[in-house]
């Protein structure tokens, strides 16, 4: 029996001593001066690019923005590999630890993929070509934050620039008009008379915020725009990026205990965490619901069956005539440079060219939320108008505060489970908010 | 010993040969993968940098993680929606269409069979549909009067994961009660003659014959809805996403999560060869208990 122990031993040991995965350099920063923009002479470039942007007015958008910029450097081919994000997000790790990667992918903000694959050297950063370029005086700065990690990767918010965004985000308020005028009253100018309507929608059989919460993370819009009333972005912000706070500060525990309140008192479904959030705008627009709480990615869906019988607006302040508070939001999924790239000059081109102010107007025209101020295009539809100054007057006012879920790896699960379960009542707003301080100062201590 | 001519059917060293094409497609793609996820369990590797020696270190914490080890007892609950439930019902359903053959048994079996032949995604949105709050079990609810029990089921704490079970029961009956159905038309109409004359009811009846008939079929029968019980990832999946909070997470459900979303591809290796190791003692044990065989 000795001589398999013995076996199995010398082969663990000899398992340790080659580990999987490797350690990549990291990449170096070339000077501004180093950086050639002159890529119609760069010779035949074929650039690879993935992105996800499968769905309707998206992949009309990444077609137009692509021909465009083959038109205007016919050296250069763009190989396109478009993929669902989560499919995209699934195979990115693999595709680029492999010999071939693409040259630029979009890459999902957060420790999970851009501050993991930062960590690992795989992106390169985009310093010298901000410089070149100036990426930054296009984006408001909360936006251009949410896509800079330390070059270690293990703080999201300062370091590096590793991407830009095309699209952008802000989570609002979504009203039906018709509800409005049958319950007599006025979008509201004030937080406080928002819960007012809510407890008279209430009172007249509504209901009065549509809520479905069966995944876990929409509850985090929900708790976001509390937030936005309880503590200042400063504050929330450093929280998330895990430089100062906690979970259970009385700010987070006051937005937590306001949520159970809507729950207790019946402004949101009963059935809330029950119900499949994609199946949000159908509901909503069947009656269901005087307020939805959301970001843009339900105006399309929204217009297409309410019209012009639904708005949007920004969170109001506590009290009328107060500042805009803060509110959840950020820049839509960054382009980023892979490391491996033989051209990465060639790719700055195309980020630059893709957040121009004209890329803008062809994001606005494929009905998208664009990131930086377009050139001339504005959207159409009265929602798309509102989303779309909701989501300017955020960035210039500087209101935007990073996702809660970005703070750990495992965020989205933990914040969002603990939320259902204040929901449901089976956790008091403090027990709930321990439960996710847990979970932050163990991520925060391993990293 | 040598040219000693061998006995007819006795193995030759050619039977290797002969085995070699499955054998290389099933080490290649099974044994291979197996042998390198039990390698990878031994590290604390994000998928991308340089991985850390870990040794156990990903398995104890598999067993001391509160919200792992709850997943863990999930799929043991899972296992008699899955596995126990159905071969019930299954002979319940088999017992009496072997008394009474009724008319239309063809079709019977065929509608009883075929949610092992849906797709599990359509069988996931059906039944988050009926469970809806405006689905049929609370619309059913409401209609007797029993409104004040309706709720939101997938979204429960506490009935999310019978909610998830009972659709492993009504996908896994199909399949218990056709290979139940083939063994009792093995099963010699004598014995049932014989003890219907000794005056047994279809209570004895069925423990004193078809039971004991169907050993063979109950052990493949309880086998493959095991394995379905805690392999269990789709239904999960598509239905619940783990909740709410943890109340239904599987242990499947979370190597997917830590290989892909979080970047722990250790510990989610060291979960899947757990799996596997659970797999292989139950269905072990189920061999020796059931079929009776050592």
């Amino acid at each position: 029996m000795r001589k398999p122990i013995m076996v199995l031993a010398t082969m663990l040991i000899s398992v340790s001593a080659c580990a999987p995965g490797s350690n990549n350099p990291k990449p170096t920063q070339k000077p501004p001066s180093a950086v050639r923009t002159d890529i119609a002479k760069a010779g035949p470039v074929t650039l690879t690019v993935w992105d996800q942007e499968v769905l309707g007015g998206q992949n009309e958008q990444m077609q137009k923005l692509n021909a465009a910029f083959h038109a205007k450097y016919p050296n250069v081919t763009i190989k396109r590999v478009s993929r669902s994000f989560s499919d995209l997000e699934k195979t990115l790790r693999l595709a680029l630890s492999g010999d071939n990667p693409p040259d630029v992918v979009e890459a999902n903000q957060g420790y999970g993929i851009m501050a993991a694959l930062v960590k690992a050297g795989a992106l390169v950063p985009l310093d010298p070509y901000d410089k070149v370029y100036g990426f930054h005086t296009r984006f408001p700065a909360g936006v251009s934050q949410l896509n800079s990690v330390t070059t270690d990767g293990k703080t999201i918010g300062s370091g590096s620039l590793y991407g830009v965004s095309m699209t952008g985000e802000a989570v609002g308020i979504y009203y039906n008009t018709d509800k409005l005028a049958k319950l007599g009253i006025q979008p509201p100018t004030s937080f406080s008379q928002f819960e007012q309507d809510l407890a008279l929608a209430k009172s007249k059989g509504e209901t009065p915020l549509y809520f479905a919460n069966l995944e876990k993370f929409p509850a985090i819009h929900e708790l976001g725009v509390l937030l936005g009333q309880t503590a200042d972005k400063g504050a929330l912000r450093n929280l998330v990026f895990g430089q100062s706070g906690a979970w259970t500060d009385p700010p987070v525990v006051q937005a937590a205990q306001r949520l159970a309140g809507w729950a207790k008192n019946g402004y949101l479904p009963r059935t809330a965490n029950a119900g499949k959030y994609n199946d949000s705008p159908s509901a909503f627009a069947k009656g269901d619901g005087v307020f939805l709480i959301g970001g843009p990615w339900f105006a399309a869906d929204l217009q297409k069956k309410l019209g012009d019988k639904v708005r949007f607006m920004l969170p109001p302040p506590p009290q009328a005539g107060q500042a805009q508070p803060p509110t959840l939001g950020g820049p839509g999924l960054p382009l980023a440079i892979t490391s491996k790239s033989k051209h990465p000059d060639v790719a700055a081109a195309y980020l630059n060219f893709m957040t121009s102010p004209q890329a803008m107007d062809v994001v606005v025209q494929t009905g998208g939320l664009p990131s930086a101020k377009p050139a001339s295009a504005t959207p159409s539809s009265p929602v798309g108008r509102d989303v779309f100054q909701a989501y300017r007057t955020a960035s210039d006012k500087d209101l935007l505060v990073p996702y809660l879920d970005y703070s750990t790896t495992t965020f989205m699960d933990t914040l969002g489970g603990a939320l259902q379960e204040i929901i449901a009542g089976r956790k008091t707003p403090q027990q709930g908010m321990a439960a996710a301080q847990k979970d932050y100062s163990a991520f925060l201590a391993k990293n | 010993m040598s040219g000693r001519a061998r006995p007819p059917g006795e193995p030759r060293r050619i039977g290797y040969l002969y085995v070699l094409p499955a054998l290389v497609v099933y080490a290649l793609f099974l044994l291979w993968p197996l042998v390198h996820g039990a390698y990878l369990s031994l590290f604390h590797w994000d998928g991308l940098t340089l991985g850390t020696w870990a040794g156990l270190g990903n398995y104890t914490q598999a067993f001391s993680d509160p919200s792992l080890r709850g997943s863990f007892w999930h799929a043991f609950v899972l296992l008699f929606f899955y596995a126990v439930l159905p071969c019930c019902i299954a002979f319940v359903l088999v017992s009496v269409m072997s008394r009474s053959r009724p008319r239309g048994m063809t079709f019977f079996r065929t509608v009883l069979f075929l949610p092992q032949v849906v797709a599990m995604v359509a069988v996931a949105v059906a039944w988050q549909w009926i469970y809806s709050d405006h689905g049929p079990v609370n619309g059913t609810l409401r209609f007797v009067g029993l409104g004040g029990l309706t709720r939101g089921w997938l979204g429960d704490f506490g009935w999310a994961l019978p909610s998830v079970g009972l659709i492993g029961t009504w996908v896994e009956i199909g399949l218990a009660m056709v290979l139940f159905l083939a063994g009792v038309q093995k099963i010699p109409v004598e014995l049932y003659e014989a003890a219907r004359i000794d005056g047994a009811g279809a209570v004895r009846e069925f423990f004193a014959v078809t039971l004991p008939g169907l050993r063979r079929e109950l052990a493949v029968a309880l086998t493959l809805t095991t394995v379905a019980a805690l392999r269990n990832f789709d239904l999960i999946y598509l239905t619940t996403n783990g909740g709410p909070g943890d109340a239904t997470k599987v242990p499947a459900y979370e190597v997917y999560d830590r290989a892909f979303n979080t970047g722990e591809v250790g510990l989610a290796c060291a979960i899947g060869i757990t799996i596997a190791i659970v797999v292989f003692i139950l269905t072990a044990g189920i061999t020796r208990v059931v079929e009776g065989r050592s």
